[in-house]
């Protein structure tokens, strides 16, 4: 039995205000604002202001746990996700040792549902080791307690063809969906650490090509007709490779995608200085990819937004620039972000706010129990946002572990101010609400 | 003048005059018998090589010694990722045994601006990957204006491996700065990415035809060197191939004004992107390059460390 919160006065997905009951980690009333009978709640919320959103889901988490609890842990990654409005995450299987067996899949799940602050979801790796070459047991994972349904060996391509053709076979058995970190290690091997153009060329920086993400998004939309899969490219961030996504969703293959804040905010140009806290893969884009993400966001093409939140140990962002750790921090500034740049910019109203960080990725990931309306009867997830606060990111006050957040000192609209999860709040306030 | 030199954008025309009056000083105490000036003395500078390097290094380690301060070489070569420390502990590690002044060459693009952050002492950049390398710039433009004269109006080629070069991202800048007209060569796979919105932006010319440009009768040629391992990267096809398109051929000797002064930065591959004959022919500055060298890494240690009020004329 948990508490009952009644919260007063929030616009729902930014419309009509109305009063909610949260009661047995279900919604069990919606009525409008001021009409409430309810008397028995633990705890009232005053939301008048707030937008209510159904709580959102990153589908592409760093949590660095096993093997760099020195970064992140699942408690950490948690409550960093929590503060940033999310019930759920997905968390990548680029640890070590990597997620690529049941046993390390059910690992990851059980120590979210230890920290119990949001749904941890393992997400499988596609090859043993993430090394391009076998399968892993994506069959195994599937059916482990885990019940993994997205594969990655993010941070790496499933560059070879074939391999990428049978993993995308392979996992219609079980309804899976590979997500695919688009990089030709040919055109763009894994020192490339800036937009290839005028920038890198005045910086001596190894190019990262644009062409390099969109002829492996181009080639894995084809193997994905051609196997009748389904496919998610994982942080897009070129104008060539939305256009190849909108000719594939066009000819009705099974294609989604995903863009991260950082791609919809900060440009290539923040590399001027060799400062690695913007060193990210895919890199930073010059400002007309930026635009074109954007618009993509907005018309659909991109389906969702996912931070990549890859938080780093401080010494290992204290090397040169390509030798520094690629990544930065995601999930407590994304909903700022993207109110600052699609809600402020008259891209996106909080409905589609709603689609792109909560239905659409809990449909991809197939997470029952998130992404769903704010209606009686469904899961109690939700977050509260204040639409018109201001913040000033300071690097400081994050609870992740790590502090390679390129929000710092940044000014960004939105602020989450709660966050429940079942109906339990897990921030409350803008602050932790749970130990 | 600012504190570190690490790119030539640190610098300003009247600094470069001052460096190269300066030089000019340094480089008559070459030829004396005695060459110390008690200018650095009691300071301590240490030169610390990321990259293998033989010439820079002397050149530095001459110039502090001439200069009487104690100069430390430490070879930290293999990057500090792999073993494990990072850049920023290696260098407050060497910098906390009390030091006056640090000269690093790193293979990384940036690195020694991102020291330069992290500490007190003067920088000077001695080479930070495909980025700069100020120094040779600095020593390049002043060889050319003992034999040229001033630069002003004056039409230089480089030509070369423009990609992978520091050399070539120091000398656009500095001979710019110092009123020339550059055109840079190469093959295609060579030039850096979005070379034609740069050169548009920076006011130099490119050309994928060395012959083209030689036909203008250039001022003076910069050879940069081209590592064969390039190759394997699939830049150019042979070493053959490179030479007939792009080397400094005895018929393309021929071509150049009698007088116009041959640069390299070395060292040569003689044969590939540099004949022997233009390499030893008269009007060949190489060796007067690395002389110069000395000059104005003295200058540049004096400046930056001694600095302008120390009283201690050179």
């Amino acid at each position: 039995m948990t508490e009952k919160t009644l919260i007063k006065g929030a616009r729902l997905l930014g419309g009509d205000a109305a009063d909610l009951v949260l009661a047995d980690g279900v919604i069990t009333e919606v009525v409008a604002a001021g009409s409430t009978t309810e008397v028995s709640a633990d705890r009232t919320v005053d939301a008048d202001g707030l937008v209510a959103l159904p709580g959102l889901v990153d589908l592409h988490t760093h949590l660095r746990q096993p093997g760099r609890e020195d970064a992140e842990t699942v408690l950490t990654g948690s409550r960093a996700a929590a503060v940033g409005g999310y019930t759920a995450v997905l968390a990548m299987a680029n640890t070590n040792p990597v997620t690529d067996t049941a046993e390390a899949a059910e690992h990851v799940f059980d120590l979210g549902r230890a920290a119990g602050i949001c749904d941890v979801q393992p997400v499988g790796a596609v090859t043993k080791g993430l090394q391009g070459e076998e399968l892993a047991e994506l069959g195994l994972m599937a059916r482990s307690r885990a019940g993994v349904k997205v594969f990655s060996d993010d941070g790496r391509c499933v560059h070879d063809a074939r391999v990428m053709r049978r993993a995308l076979e392979y996992v219609k058995a079980f309804g899976g969906v590979v997500s695919q970190h688009a990089q030709d290690p040919q055109l763009a091997p894994y020192t490339s650490c800036c937009h290839e153009g005028e920038l890198s060329g005045r910086l001596g920086l190894p190019g990262w090509p644009g062409v390099a993400e969109e002829v492996i998004v181009a080639r894995d939309v084809m193997l994905a007709r051609h196997t009748g899969s389904r496919v998610h490219v994982a942080h897009v961030s070129t104008a060539g490779s939305v256009e190849v996504v909108r000719w594939a969703k066009a000819q009705g293959i099974d294609v989604t995608a995903e863009v991260t804040p950082h791609h919809l905010l900060l440009t290539t140009d923040l590399l001027e200085g060799y400062d690695p806290t913007y060193k990210v893969n895919p890199p930073l884009r010059p400002a007309e990819d930026v635009e074109a993400l954007r618009g993509a966001l907005a018309d659909g093409i991109i389906d969702a937004v996912a931070t990549d939140h890859a938080p780093h140990a401080r010494h290992d962002k204290e090397h040169a620039f390509v030798d520094a750790a690629f990544g930065m921090l995601g999930l407590e500034a994304a909903l700022s972000v993207v109110c600052t740049v699609m809600v402020e910019g008259g891209l996106l109203d909080w409905a589609g706010v709603a689609r792109v960080m909560s239905a659409s990725p809990a449909r991809i990931a197939g997470l029952e129990g998130h992404g769903r309306p704010l209606a009686v009867g469904e899961p109690a997830n939700l977050t509260l946002v204040d639409p018109s606060a201001t913040v000033t990111v300071d690097r400081d006050a994050s609870v992740s572990l790590s502090r390679n957040n390129p929000w710092h000192g940044r000014e960004l609209t939105g602020a989450v101010r709660a966050t429940f999860l079942r109906g339990r709040a897990t921030v409350l306030d803008s602050a932790l609400a749970l130990p | 003048m600012k504190k570190h030199l690490l790119s030539i954008d640190d610098l300003s025309r009247d600094d470069i005059e001052a460096l190269f009056e300066t030089a000019a000083e340094m480089h008559d105490v070459q030829h004396r018998s005695v060459k110390k000036l008690p200018a650095l003395r009691g300071r301590t500078v240490i030169n610390l090589f990321f990259e293998d390097s033989t010439r820079t290094r002397s050149s530095f380690e001459i110039a502090g010694k001439w200069l009487s301060a104690d100069v430390i070489n430490i070879s930290a070569k293999g990057s500090s990722a792999s073993k494990g420390e990072s850049l920023r502990d290696t260098v407050l590690t060497v910098t906390a045994m009390g030091i006056d002044g640090l000269v690093m060459r790193h293979g990384a693009s940036g690195a020694a601006h991102q020291v330069a952050g992290w500490l007190d002492v003067p920088v000077v950049n001695a080479g930070d990957g495909m980025h700069e390398h100020p120094t040779q710039a600095l020593l390049d433009a002043y060889t050319l204006r003992r034999r040229l004269g001033s630069l002003e109006g004056r039409h230089v080629a480089i030509v070369g491996d423009l990609t992978h070069s520091r050399v070539f991202r120091s000398n656009i800048k500095c001979l710019a700065m110092l009123g020339a007209r550059v055109t840079v060569v190469a093959p295609p796979t060579l030039m850096p990415a979005g070379i034609d919105a740069w050169a548009k932006d920076a006011g130099f010319g490119t050309s994928w035809d060395l012959d083209e440009v030689l036909a203008e009768e250039p001022d003076a040629v910069m050879m940069l060197r081209v590592q064969r391992e390039r190759m394997s990267g699939g830049y150019f096809p042979t070493a053959r191939e490179y030479t007939v398109g792009y080397g400094l051929t005895r018929e393309r000797l021929a071509m150049l004004k009698p007088d116009a002064p041959i640069c390299h930065p070395g060292p040569m591959n003689r044969g590939l992107e540099i004949a022997p004959e233009a390499a030893d022919a008269a009007a060949s500055a190489v060796l007067d390059q690395v002389s110069a060298g000395v000059a104005i890494r003295m200058s540049v240690l004096y400046h930056l460390i001694a600095g302008p009020n120390e009283g201690v004329t050179p």
